[in-house]
């Protein structure tokens, strides 16, 4: 009797992400993750009290994830929104080092995401591919956050006594709809050209991949992005994707996913407040168009003369 | 190499330079002369921050260079001054590595520590061997550089005289060359400027870094209005300036980088007194043992004066006054030079206005 229960035991204590950590000495039970919205630097659990089950391939319950509400979401727009202007207010090679961080911690943590992305069903070839491109995105637009101004920037010939320039500005605060069949790589895609072009961002987590996001949301809080920025929600794209997409203080909404009656119910909401909607066809694409996407241009005429 | 994977080792010398950063600074105030507070919160952040600019241009360079499908020119052979030494190496180095050559850097005969140590971190951050070589020395190790064969460019910044020589010396040969030479900046103070913090403005162009500055605002041309006023706040000001121990991080000015230096300013100012021109220096105490300089400055000095023209490259400023805009930009371009500028006044408009006049490569517009 006893050493059916400590066979029980043991077996509970190879826990939650497969990893037995002293199943052949101790008998101890793993302590589970509970995994939770982050939004505002913190990790709050949904107010609507909802969940869905997450499985692993066998059936079993791998975690309870929280079905964010609108009034999650719109608890969201209200931080993102707020924190958007200091954001963009940080010198461009100020937020080029956060963005670098993010991608240091990200590397650090490169075992615990092949570890989850393979409880959500990727082979650990594929998650190592996965957590390195992940990596190299970060890098790639911490590197565009001080030159897409520069780049995209023009002064212009005009027929008065002026000084006449044009430059980018982030367009406010971004929300984006993550692809359902992507875990990190998406996440990154989505968020970095934003937060590069001084955007803050709300984003909805693949539906499969929820211990990904949260798990990323971890690595952000811990990278020096101020709370807010960044929001990420867990849930059903059917349920909010009219909530991201007709809220009138968001300015631009980023969809990747692949249902076309989505789409058009998105580009017939954003048309409420007049929102940039882009649709993003390849996750793994780096280009400072990406960043463009989320941008206002800004002319000024500066008068010269004595 | 990948360019991503270039621009991640570039990256990561960028990081070292940050973690170790107080340790360069205090190197770099011992063996230059600069103070601390200068080194600290200017030199070493700044020298970091080229890095991990350039390191994100590696695999943008379509983007710097539309449609010129930019290759690497192979060896740079790269020549740097005493004044910013370890600031100079980093606008030298990180963006050569970012387009995909290597380095043979020299480093001043008087401040080589930094770059040495910014050897040691190239080493750290796996920089493979070969890629950046410092090699320390005077004239003559420059003039190797230069005249090697296997040298494909050359990157000076030091003095216009040895900018020609070397002008001269490549001559004839296929080796792209950029020269970054001397200045003779001009402020102009307009009489509606903010008085004070043009003060403030015209201290810090030539007292910073001991006037060891290429782009130091070494004439100032003051409306003549405000003349009195300008010159007296400016007396005021100096007299506050703590002149003394580099590494004392009170310290406003520090030591002249070298003797050499020292008796170059010494003999200029004496040009000036013996020119007519009317000097006034701080009445600020200099220690005893080593290199100093008051801060001075000269007024009552005609556009032919030598100090005027010249170059000094210490603590001193020359003062003139005009009457019109016309005479104002008249006077800031009559100099061979032509590297900054700066224009102080209360109107955009006329700022505006005046800086396209002003024949230099970087201008301030204070407003």
């Amino acid at each position: 009797m006893e050493t059916k229960q400590k066979e029980k035991i043991k077996k509970v204590a190879v826990g939650l992400n497969g990893h037995s950590h002293h199943a052949e000495t101790e008998i101890r039970l793993a302590v589970q993750k509970t995994y939770k919205l982050y939004i505002d630097g913190k990790f709050p659990r949904t107010e609507s009290g909802r969940y869905y089950k997450l499985n692993d391939k066998n059936g079993k319950v791998i975690a309870n994830i929280c079905r964010a509400s609108r009034k999650d979401f719109r608890d969201a727009v209200v931080v993102a929104r707020k924190a958007q202007g200091d954001w963009q207010k940080k010198s461009a090679f100020n937020r080029s080092q956060i963005l670098y961080r993010i991608a240091e911690t990200l590397e650090t943590r490169r075992l615990q995401f092949v570890s989850t992305l393979g409880l959500q069903g990727v082979s650990e070839t594929a998650a190592q591919k996965e957590v390195s491109a992940a990596v190299d995105m970060l890098v790639y637009y911490a590197g565009w956050c001080d030159k897409y101004q520069q780049v995209f920037s023009s002064v212009n010939p005009v027929e008065s006594s002026h000084f006449n320039f044009s430059f980018p500005e982030p367009t406010g605060v971004v929300t984006a709809i993550a692809s359902p069949e992507q875990g990190l790589l998406n996440l990154v895609s989505l968020m970095a050209p934003s937060l590069a072009g001084g955007n803050s961002i709300i984003i909805l987590a693949a539906e499969k991949f929820p211990l990904t996001a949260i798990d990323f949301a971890e690595v952000l809080n811990a990278s020096d992005v101020p709370g807010g920025v960044v929001n990420i929600l867990t849930g059903f794209s059917k349920e909010l994707h009219t909530h991201f997409s007709s809220h009138m203080d968001v300015n631009a909404i980023v969809y990747a996913g692949d249902n076309s009656a989505e789409l058009k119910t998105i580009q017939t909401n954003a048309a409420g407040n007049v929102k940039r909607v882009v649709v993003v066809q390849n996750i793994a694409e780096e280009s400072p168009y990406r960043i463009m996407e989320l941008q206002e241009v800004k002319t000024t005429w500066h008068p010269v003369g004595i | 190499m990948p360019a991503r994977e270039r621009g991640k080792y570039i990256y990561r010398i960028a990081r070292i330079m940050q973690e170790r950063a107080r340790e360069l600074a205090i190197i770099e105030s011992l063996d230059g002369g600069k103070p601390i507070r200068e080194s600290r919160d200017i030199d070493v952040p700044l020298a970091a921050a080229h890095f991990f600019y350039y390191a994100g241009w590696a695999d943008k360079l379509d983007y710097a260079l539309p449609g010129m499908a930019a290759q690497p020119l192979g060896v740079a052979g790269q020549i740097i001054p005493w004044n910013f030494p370890i600031l100079m190496a980093a606008w030298k180095i990180a963006p050569a590595l970012a387009c995909g050559n290597t380095v043979v850097l020299k480093p001043a005969e008087t401040t080589p520590l930094t770059a040495l140590k910014l050897a040691e971190i190239f080493r750290d951050a796996d920089l493979p061997p070969g890629v950046v070589n410092i090699v320390t020395g005077a004239g003559a190790t420059g003039a190797a550089i230069v005249n090697h064969p296997g040298i494909d460019k050359v990157a000076f910044t030091g003095s216009t005289d040895v900018g020609k020589i070397i002008q001269k010396a490549l001559a004839g040969t296929t080796k792209k060359y950029t020269l970054e030479l001397g200045g003779k900046a001009a402020n102009i103070i307009f009489e509606d400027a903010a008085i004070d913090q043009a003060v403030e403005g015209i201290v810090n162009g030539i007292f910073f870094n001991q006037g060891h500055v290429c782009c130091a605002g070494s004439r100032l041309f003051v409306q003549e209005s405000v003349a009195n006023e300008v010159v007296r706040k400016l007396k005021d000001r100096m007299e506050t300036l703590i002149i003394g121990d580099p590494l004392d991080k009170n310290t406003d000015i520090g030591a002249i980088n070298s003797r050499e230096q020292l008796n170059k300013i010494k003999a200029l100012v004496k040009v000036g007194v013996n020119e007519g021109g009317d000097c006034y220096q701080s009445s600020c105490t200099l220690p005893s043992k080593g290199f100093w300089f008051k801060p001075t400055i000269f007024t009552g000095v005609a556009q032919s004066s030598r100090i005027v023209q010249e170059e000094i490259f210490g603590p001193v400023l020359s003062i003139q006054t005009f009457r019109t805009v016309e005479e104002a930009v008249e006077k800031a371009n009559n100099t061979p030079y032509g590297l900054s500028g700066g224009v102080w006044s209360d109107k955009g408009s006329k700022v505006f206005k005046v800086t396209s006049k002003i024949k230099a490569g970087v201008l301030y517009q204070h407003l």
